[in-house]
């Protein structure tokens, strides 16, 4: 398996991806707003169909719309008046509806677009790598230097806001780090999936952690093994990658929530 | 940064507010706290209380007149630290946060919010979580602990701030006559020995009756500004203030 160059990128990118989309999500899941990832994925598929469309790369236009999305995600529940699920109901159907106009006005709607809905490990290239892991590598930064706001703003919006913490621009953060992963991760995971990853591996770990950093971390082991267990499943099995890296994923939970329910001494 | 003793702590100034298309929740307040002092803001349901207590925190705008904390608007950097503890209730996660991780988010006012803790922040986290007894419980997660603990928690997160101003909303709610005793002698004790300003909301005041130096009766309005024991009637059933 490893002596195929394409294999080794996917893993590559996969165990970035597999780290950074918990670390993430982590933050999304601890502020209810575990389907953020979902409706970003949703806009970056309108991002993709507009790159089909003006022919430009469109992880890159992807990248940009999930930015975007993000963006107004934050704006509507911060200053627009909606309310987080509101506020992500408008951009999640926004942007699927937009992402089925383009991608009809484009007439893309073949096999090169459903590698980005569920992934695909054929799909990866070097330049994909190099820039999975340039913001794989300074999103993780980011969380690693921000960590206390972050915890400060989720566990207590209002007295971080008090303390001085300026909230709106760490929520901002995670918006945009959202937005970044969906990015990065959907030529593996593919957008429909991408969110899954982001809130499992949490949802798992908060199950059997002691702490919010030993939260953290054990949400990052589990998107790392599920991603290199998923990619070696598929690839042996001739399965869709997303979806096994995501079954793993599902799998985890149960085991956590099986574990939970063992009495401790 | 050193405070000026003259300045009140909170200053309201004709201060009026209503929410979003609505009708009016607070009408032409003023009031003017003195610093060191243990402020009871009580009041009926709906009566406009914690409105008051978000208005001087800054978490809301007043659509008339000015609200000054320490003298400078509220929400305002490098003033004097304000310190909120909020309805237990608004603070209820299933995650698995420990006490400890708790408090160390108190250090944001003091820190900021890049890069790690040092020494001197976990020397007062310590400190913190030992003024409220909880040193033999810093390490357990904040869910499998009684409401008295967990809201100890909180109040040790606010102390963590080192705050000259402490506003707590509702603190004793679903909180046992034990704690709240507890909860009382604490906060006498800061208010003594730091001269920490607090703001105190509630309902009802229970064991914290006695250690309150003044009471604000709200009720659209403020309809009733003094020392708590001139009027033992309405302390205990403010919806006669009118």
């Amino acid at each position: 398996m490893l002596q195929l160059e394409f294999m080794r990128l996917a893993l590559a990118v996969g165990v970035v991806v597999g780290i950074l989309a918990p670390a993430v999500g982590f933050f999304l899941v601890e502020r209810r707003q575990a389907l953020v990832g979902d409706g970003l994925g949703h806009v970056a598929f309108a991002g993709v169909a507009a790159g089909y469309l003006l022919g430009i790369e469109p992880v890159l236009t992807a990248l940009v719309f999930a930015v975007v999305g993000g963006l107004a995600i934050e704006w509507l529940r911060v200053r627009g008046g909606a309310a987080g699920d509101q506020a992500l109901a408008l951009v999640f159907y926004t942007g699927i509806a937009l992402g089925v106009v383009l991608v009809s006005s484009a007439g893309r709607l073949d096999v090169n677009l459903f590698q980005f809905l569920f992934g695909s490990i054929l799909t990866v290239t070097w330049g994909d790598l190099w820039l999975v892991v340039a913001l794989g590598l300074g999103s993780l930064a980011a969380i690693a230097v921000l960590y206390r706001g972050l915890v400060g703003a989720v566990l207590d919006e209002e007295g971080s806001r008090v303390a001085g913490v300026r909230v709106n621009l760490l929520n901002t953060t995670v918006a945009v780090l959202a937005a970044l992963t969906i990015g990065i991760a959907m030529r593996v995971v593919g957008i429909l999936l991408i969110a899954a990853l982001m809130a499992l591996p949490v949802l798992a770990a908060q199950r059997v952690a002691w702490s919010l950093r030993s939260t953290l971390g054990l949400a990052m082991a589990i998107g790392l093994v599920s991603v290199v267990a998923g990619l070696v499943v598929s690839y042996y099995c001739d399965l869709a990658p997303g979806g096994t890296i995501v079954l793993f994923a599902a799998g985890a939970f149960v085991v956590a929530a099986l574990l939970e329910a063992v009495p401790r001494s | 940064m050193p405070i000026d003793p003259t300045v009140p702590a909170l200053e309201l100034d004709d201060v009026s507010f209503a929410y979003r298309g609505g009708p009016p929740a607070l009408e032409n307040v003023s009031l003017s706290v003195e610093q060191g002092a243990f402020l009871g803001i009580a009041g009926p349901n709906g009566g406009g209380k914690t409105t008051l207590l978000r208005l001087a925190l800054g978490l809301e705008r007043p659509t008339g007149g000015s609200v000054r904390v320490f003298g400078r608007p509220p929400g305002t950097r490098g003033g004097p630290r304000v310190a909120y503890v909020a309805q237990r209730a608004q603070l209820a996660s299933g995650t698995p946060v420990t006490v400890r991780e708790t408090v160390e988010t108190g250090r944001l006012a003091v820190r900021g919010a890049v890069g790690p803790l040092r020494a001197d922040d976990r020397r007062a986290v310590a400190r913190a979580i030992d003024r409220v007894g909880l040193a033999d419980r810093a390490g357990a997660r904040l869910r499998t602990l009684s409401g008295g603990m967990q809201q100890r928690a909180f109040i040790a997160r606010a102390l963590a701030a080192e705050p000259a101003l402490l506003a707590l909303d509702e603190p004793t709610t679903g909180v046992d006559a034990t704690s709240q005793e507890s909860l009382a002698q604490l906060l006498a004790e800061l208010r003594k020995e730091l001269g920490v300003t607090i703001l105190y909301v509630s309902h009802e005041f229970g064991a914290v009756e006695h250690v309150v130096t003044r009471l604000v009766l709200v009720r659209g309005r403020v309809v009733f500004d003094g020392d708590p024991a001139a009027l033992p009637a309405l302390w205990h059933d403010p919806s006669h203030a009118h």
